[in-house]
């Protein structure tokens, strides 16, 4: 049935941009760092699975309990020694932004020098999980159903941490207003750490799972960054929630203009959608008009 | 007291270069001690994934054989190489910037086209005014017989979009004709300067070789989810399934393609089929997969040129664009060796009108082209073989129809 061959398809599809997106939707929305080595680490990740699994043959499932750790480890030095002074120099989050705009701008080259030193220009692809399953008559890939799992998982999980749990409520407080957030007694720079590193994490998952599936190169970071960013924002900033809403309704309007209208107006239709939120609920789907 | 110094320092600077100036000038009149090459092309940015493929493994490699035999033959002497490198960014004002700095501040005597069509019809007007023969090897557009003509400096070695089509559509024609393959054709195309001129060449050779084009489409470049294009393909339910892609969609529509069981008899892929990732990757099931490019597999040389650039780099060559860059620079060698001095004017007419000797054979540009280029290959017991144009040396028959996936 077409409506099922467009519907599951578009969910795998969204899936995937919402995994892509998480990370960043922690790091931004919660940690006000615009992170724009953010794909960058997401493709480095993709290559520290390609490497465990061509060299050591260990399964790009199994290479998340390492690679999420160390990219946490990783994500939280750099914020501790790195951004933190510029978080607290900062007097207001525009000026935050725009001191973590210019440095991770540099952290950008660092990181993608070190993925041309060591792995050079070419593409790279191998095959993971890559076995057909049919689900209501459509079929898809298990890898990128896989994708899908983890983000709908970790987008729920994530959401109930920072609105059940009492360490998430301080979390969002910061997002909110991080001088508030300090004199309600919260330890501001600390939580900033572990919510940024917390996002590196999920960059990690995220690079790791799409190295299952896409073909990529140590130049292709930006194009990771693009998209998340899209869907970080057409969720709403900050709204774990709603970039997984986004991811997903992008996948979807995705397949369906692709097999309803014309593959070739895919991309205008992403961003007419980015552009109708924006206009629509400038603030995204699920986020909050400034008070 | 600060502006004084600076005069001075001024002074002293300008007195350097201009002692440097004199000091190249009088070495290079006298006697050449090296051949300065140089090059710009993309370490980093969209086009890195190519370039580190096809072109600067073979820069790299022929620096090294030619150092190696001793250097360039300039009269009764030997030269030996030197290069000058710089990354483009896969941005073309930085590789027209790089290549003014190369010729005027560098002072090189040679300088190598980039990677990609862009690029190389980016700096194609530089190197014309420089006066610097230009070996756009990696490009591939309807426009170069034109270019040829109005840059006497310029020679392309991929052949049109139309000559690739169009020998795509010949063998096909011969494949109908037999009645190995019916008349429906499914052919999708990236939107890109590179997919748009293969796909428009390619209507009009199908139709001519009495095809019908049962499923025709073009994808936004960097699509990451190409299914929906396939499921639409295959209910067209084509004989012939053709896509003029990029190697990143080439290996997705390959991968999809198999989740979702579609044999067509014929699997034609684009840019990347011909790349050793593509063979990594898909093993067995890369046997009968047919795709832009080719070489003749059995030829020694070509063995030779293998064995030596997976000496070299630790890598194999893609067969389709890497033999030809590296003839290119035989091709340069040769004519540097016959004109017998550093004239560029003279090297670049001796390149158009001279006979080569090169790994891909007797290498004779027509108006500036090189006209034997392969436009359609298959992989056939992991070795990716030139099928057409079925009259250059070496051609084998297809596979047909491709094995079913594993």
């Amino acid at each position: 049935m077409l409506l099922f061959d467009i519907v599951l398809p578009g969910l795998v599809l969204g899936g995937m941009y919402a995994l892509i997106a998480l990370g960043l939707t922690l790091q931004y929305g919660v940690a006000r760092v615009m992170n724009l080595s953010y794909g960058e680490s997401l493709v480095a990740a993709a290559f520290g699975a390609l490497s465990l699994y061509t060299g050591l043959g260990l399964s790009p499932l199994a290479a998340l309990l390492l690679a999420v750790p160390f990219a946490f480890l990783l994500n939280w030095l750099l914020y501790r020694f790195l951004l933190e002074r510029l978080m607290r120099r900062g007097k207001d989050r525009s000026a935050q932004e725009i001191d973590s705009i210019l440095v991770t701008f540099g952290v950008l080259f660092v990181i993608q020098g070190i993925m041309l030193v060591a792995f050079g220009g070419q593409y790279y692809s191998y095959s993971y999980l890559s076995i057909a399953v049919v689900v209501l008559g459509s079929t898809l890939a298990v890898n990128r159903l896989v994708a899908l799992l983890f983000a709908a998982g970790i987008g729920i999980a994530v959401y109930i941490a920072l609105t059940r749990t009492r360490m998430g409520t301080a979390a969002r407080a910061i997002a909110v207003d991080a001088n508030a957030a300090r004199l309600v007694g919260i330890d501001v720079s600390s939580l900033s750490a572990l919510v940024f590193a917390c996002g590196g994490g999920l960059v990690a998952v995220g690079g790791v799972l799409i190295s299952m599936f896409l073909t990529f190169n140590a130049s292709m970071g930006v194009v990771f960054t693009m998209k998340a960013l899209v869907v970080v924002i057409m969720g709403g900033v900050g709204n774990v929630m709603g970039a997984l809403v986004a991811g997903l309704i992008l996948g979807i309007v995705e397949t369906a203009v692709a097999r309803l209208v014309d593959p070739g107006l895919t991309l205008a239709a992403t961003y007419a959608l980015f552009l109708a939120v924006l206009l629509i609920r400038p603030t995204g789907l699920f986020g909050r008009a400034p008070s | 007291m600060f502006s004084a110094n600076r005069r001075t320092l001024l002074r002293i600077t300008s007195l350097t270069a201009m002692a440097t100036a004199l000091g190249t000038f009088t070495s290079a009149a006298d006697a050449q001690e090296k051949i300065r090459i140089g090059y710009a092309i993309s370490k980093t940015g969209p086009y890195a994934g190519g370039a580190s493929i096809t072109t600067l493994p073979n820069y790299e490699l022929w620096v090294k054989d030619v150092n190696a035999a001793g250097g360039i033959k300039l009269g009764d002497k030997r030269l030996s190489v030197e290069v000058v490198e710089y990354d483009d960014r896969s941005s073309s004002e930085e590789a027209v910037k790089a290549i003014e700095r190369l010729a005027n501040q560098d002072k090189v005597d040679f300088i190598f086209a980039p990677w990609g069509t862009g690029l190389n019809l980016a700096v194609g007007p530089t190197l014309n005014r420089l006066g610097y023969p230009h070996l756009a090897v990696t490009s591939v557009t309807d426009k170069a017989p034109e270019l040829a003509k109005r840059w006497s400096n310029a020679t392309f070695w991929l052949g049109t979009s139309a000559q690739i089509s169009e020998a795509l559509a010949e063998l096909l024609g011969k494949l109908k004709g037999e009645g190995k393959i019916g008349g429906n054709i499914a052919m999708v195309s990236v939107a890109d300067q590179f997919g748009i001129e293969l796909a428009v060449a390619g209507r009009e050779a199908f139709k001519k070789a009495g095809f019908t084009l049962a499923y025709d489409k073009t994808y936004p470049l960097g699509s990451q989810d190409l299914q929906p294009l396939l499921n639409d393909a295959i209910a067209a339910k084509p004989d012939t399934f053709i896509a003029f892609s990029y190697p990143p969609d080439t290996i997705a529509l390959t991968e999809q393609a198999q989740l979702l069981k579609f044999n067509p008899k014929i699997f034609y892929v684009g840019v990347g089929t011909a790349f050793p990732l593509f063979k990594g990757k898909f093993a067995a099931n890369s046997d009968g997969v047919m795709g832009i490019g080719g070489w003749n597999a059995d030829s020694p040389a070509l063995k030779d040129y293998l064995a030596r650039h997976k000496a070299a780099t630790g890598k194999e060559p893609d067969r389709w664009a890497s033999p030809i860059t590296y003839a290119s620079l035989q091709v340069l060698q040769q004519a540097i060796e016959t004109v017998g001095k550093v004239d560029r004017a003279a090297v670049a007419a001796e390149i158009r009108s001279g006979t080569f000797d090169t790994i891909i054979g007797k290498v004779k540009l027509k108006d500036g082209l090189l006209q034997e280029v392969w436009s359609a290959g298959q992989w056939q017991n992991g070795e990716f073989y030139g099928l057409a144009p079925t009259s250059l040396p070496g051609a084998r028959a297809p596979i047909m129809p491709k094995p079913q996936w594993q």
